[in-house]
């Protein structure tokens, strides 16, 4: 569970842009945004996709926030990190449909979902609302790329074992039968809780030899 | 097009479920779904705020194609939600303040649902009248609440089996998630 | 699920009656400013996302209309037939006839739509009058799942059941002699069968039924009315 690192401005700005990425993972350590992290992420291209586009309005929302925080009475900050929320997504929205057609279709509603990604309106109000700009905005880009990290994971464990390809390209053998349970819903579940073993295993590890140095 | 509503229903509710199937609203369903009771009434409010919030959301469509406006439907959509909510919020708070206390931090996250948010847009790009969009929002509600309380039930028996440290918690939640979706899986073709 | 997140315990007591105007300036402010911004982006991307439709359309029609090189929208009217439209014309009475070098009608497309495995699944289809049959197939739009449903755009077995679809019309011209119908995969014997992908037999099935009903209607309006689409002068 992540530390609300608000109360400690002394911690070196960097380290905003660093938790997110591992430590405060928002899909692995966090569990939060799961819906586009399971929904499009049965291909590699998809998933980064969703990433950046995820990014692009975290990083956003988080130095909006940040800039009206002492504007916006405490009553209506929801209402109003929604609103700036929902305009950034509207706005990716026509940018994907206007740069590739076909892209926006494989995203499908699942772009203007994003408005409703916890990890956006999490970040508002835990952190933004709280740090200047500059803090918010490496939380936000840091957050953002620690997602769509997670978000590739997925999307090339699911592709390579569900078609056999990566980002398109053959690579598995012809011979590959596909495992076509890994591209349907449920194969989204078992790789998401792969993953989360996977990072598990390596933080417990971690913890042993801190434990084993301090001893 | 023209569906029937029992095939509306079915479809919302089991076919297509919004957790298992389009993972809609995984938030609360991993979140509240620790407790069967709890389960049950989360079930109960994220229904109740579906029903609202598409009623309204088939107004706004109105509206909307009445001034030609479609760029608003997003923010118009996901401001009805976050009153809807407000007022739910409100409401359980003075019936029920055992059960606010319960759904806790999940009560204020209904807004961030994408369920709701899911079912007021699939409604709008599906082009179903008010009457269809009403059993569409029941047959979602019922779906997700179906889900919630299958979950809870198997993690409440899962809390006495002896899980390995490692997989317990998300991990074995997920799984378990995933399984279920599986299950679901049979109910395809159900109703078409 | 994590502390950082909005907590319900600062709704719990109740704080004195805040000030209006501050929160109706933030609202109204933040309002003004979102409604701009979204009316701004939405007036500098709709001329490239309509011409990105366009487009996507044209390849579309040219795609199931093998030969075509160049097309006209028409609109039907009950009663009145087609008449020719603008291309960027938008509704569900179009239909989109092909021509090839020579100004020679090839065939004329057709959208249906229908209820897939998982949603709404939109397809475009050729019809040439001069064989009776449908001649391509395309999926403009479906979210079915991906390498299942989606293979209905990519698997060649599936899509040469499009190459000569027989829907031939009655003596009298009102209906299809032998309605499209669906066959497990391997099991097509007749030219008006659809041969189902393995595997995405849901999705398949749909097609082959919601081509049947869009052909039911279509069809003889377009054999009925021929002479509307011939009218074509030669495109240098």
């Amino acid at each position: 569970m992540s530390v609300d690192r608000a109360a400690t401005p002394t911690t070196p700005s960097t380290d905003e842009f660093i938790k997110g990425l591992w430590r405060e993972n928002p899909v692995f350590v966090q569990v939060l945004g799961m819906c586009p992290v399971l929904a499009v992420t049965n291909t590699a291209r998809n998933a980064l996709a969703m990433g950046l586009a995820t990014m692009f309005v975290l990083v956003g929302s988080n130095v909006v926030v940040s800039a009206i925080r002492r504007f916006v009475p405490k009553q209506v900050r929801i209402v109003t990190y929604i609103l700036v929320i929902a305009t950034l997504v509207t706005i990716v929205d026509y940018s994907i449909a206007a740069l590739s057609l076909e892209l926006h279709k494989a995203l499908g509603a699942f772009i203007s979902l994003i408005v409703v990604n916890c990890v956006i309106l999490g970040r508002a109000e835990a952190f933004a609302s709280k740090n200047g700009l500059w803090r918010s905005f490496l939380d936000g880009l840091g957050m953002g790329l620690g997602f769509t990290f997670a978000l590739l994971c997925l999307g090339a464990v699911r592709e390579l074992f569900g078609m056999g390809t990566l980002f398109g390209a053959a690579v598995l053998p012809a011979a590959w039968q596909d495992w076509v349970i890994m591209i349907l819903p449920s194969g989204g579940f078992f790789t998401l809780a792969g993953w989360v073993l996977v990072v598990n295993r390596i933080n417990q590890g971690r913890a042993r030899r801190k434990d084993a140095e301090a001893a | 097009m023209s569906e029937s509503l029992a095939s509306i229903f079915l479809s919302a509710a089991l076919v297509n479920n919004f957790v298992l199937a389009w993972f809609l609203g995984i938030c609360p369903f991993l979140g509240v779904s620790g407790r069967l009771s709890t389960a049950v009434r989360m079930g109960g409010a994220v229904t109740f705020v579906m029903v609202v919030s598409s009623t309204c959301a088939t107004g706004i469509n109105m509206v909307l194609a009445a001034i030609d406006a479609p760029y608003l439907r997003l923010i118009s959509f996901i401001a009805v939600i976050a009153s809807t909510v407000q007022l739910v919020e409100m409401f359980i708070k003075k019936v029920s303040p055992t059960l606010f206390r319960q759904l806790g931090i999940f009560l204020p996250l209904i807004t961030t649902n994408c369920a709701i948010l899911g079912l007021a847009l699939f409604q709008t790009n599906r082009g179903y009248n008010p009457i269809q969009s009403l059993v569409f929002a029941l047959g979602a509600g019922a779906g997700f609440t179906l889900a919630l309380v299958l979950m809870a039930g198997i993690r409440e028996k899962l809390d006495l089996a002896e899980v390995p440290q490692l997989v317990r918690g998300t991990a074995a939640t997920l799984f378990v998630a995933g399984l279920l979706s599986v299950a679901f899986m049979g109910f395809a073709g159900l109703g078409s | 699920m994590s502390p950082d997140t909005p907590r319900p315990s600062d709704a719990v007591a109740l704080p004195p009656p805040p000030p209006a105007w501050p929160m109706v300036r933030a609202l109204v402010g933040v309002g003004l400013v979102c409604a701009v911004l979204i009316v701004l982006v939405y007036q500098y991307t709709r001329p490239i996302i309509a011409a990105n439709q366009l487009e996507a359309r044209q390849a579309a029609v040219f795609q199931v209309l093998p030969g075509a090189v160049s097309s006209t929208t028409y609109r039907y009217v009950e009663g009145e037939g087609f008449t020719p439209v603008a291309d960027d014309a938008s509704g569900d009475d179009l239909v989109f006839a092909g021509y090839d070098r020579q100004g020679r009608l090839v065939g004329v497309a057709v959208e249906a739509v229908g209820m897939g495995y998982q949603d709404a699944v939109r397809v475009l289809y050729g019809y040439a009058p001069d064989r009776q049959a449908i001649v391509g197939m395309q999926v403009l739009d479906s979210r079915e799942t991906p390498g299942l449903g989606d293979r209905a755009n990519t698997d060649p077995d599936f899509l040469a059941n499009f190459a000569a679809l027989d829907v031939s019309l009655t003596e009298d011209g009102q209906r299809i002699a032998h309605p499209i119908e669906a066959v497990k995969h391997g099991e097509k014997t007749e030219p008006w069968q659809i041969d189902c992908i393995t595997g995405a037999t849901i999705t398949s099935t749909a097609i082959a039924d919601m081509m049947r009903e869009s052909t039911a209607v279509w069809v003889p309006r377009i054999a009925a009315s021929l002479d509307a689409f011939q009218s074509r002068e030669v495109t240098p």
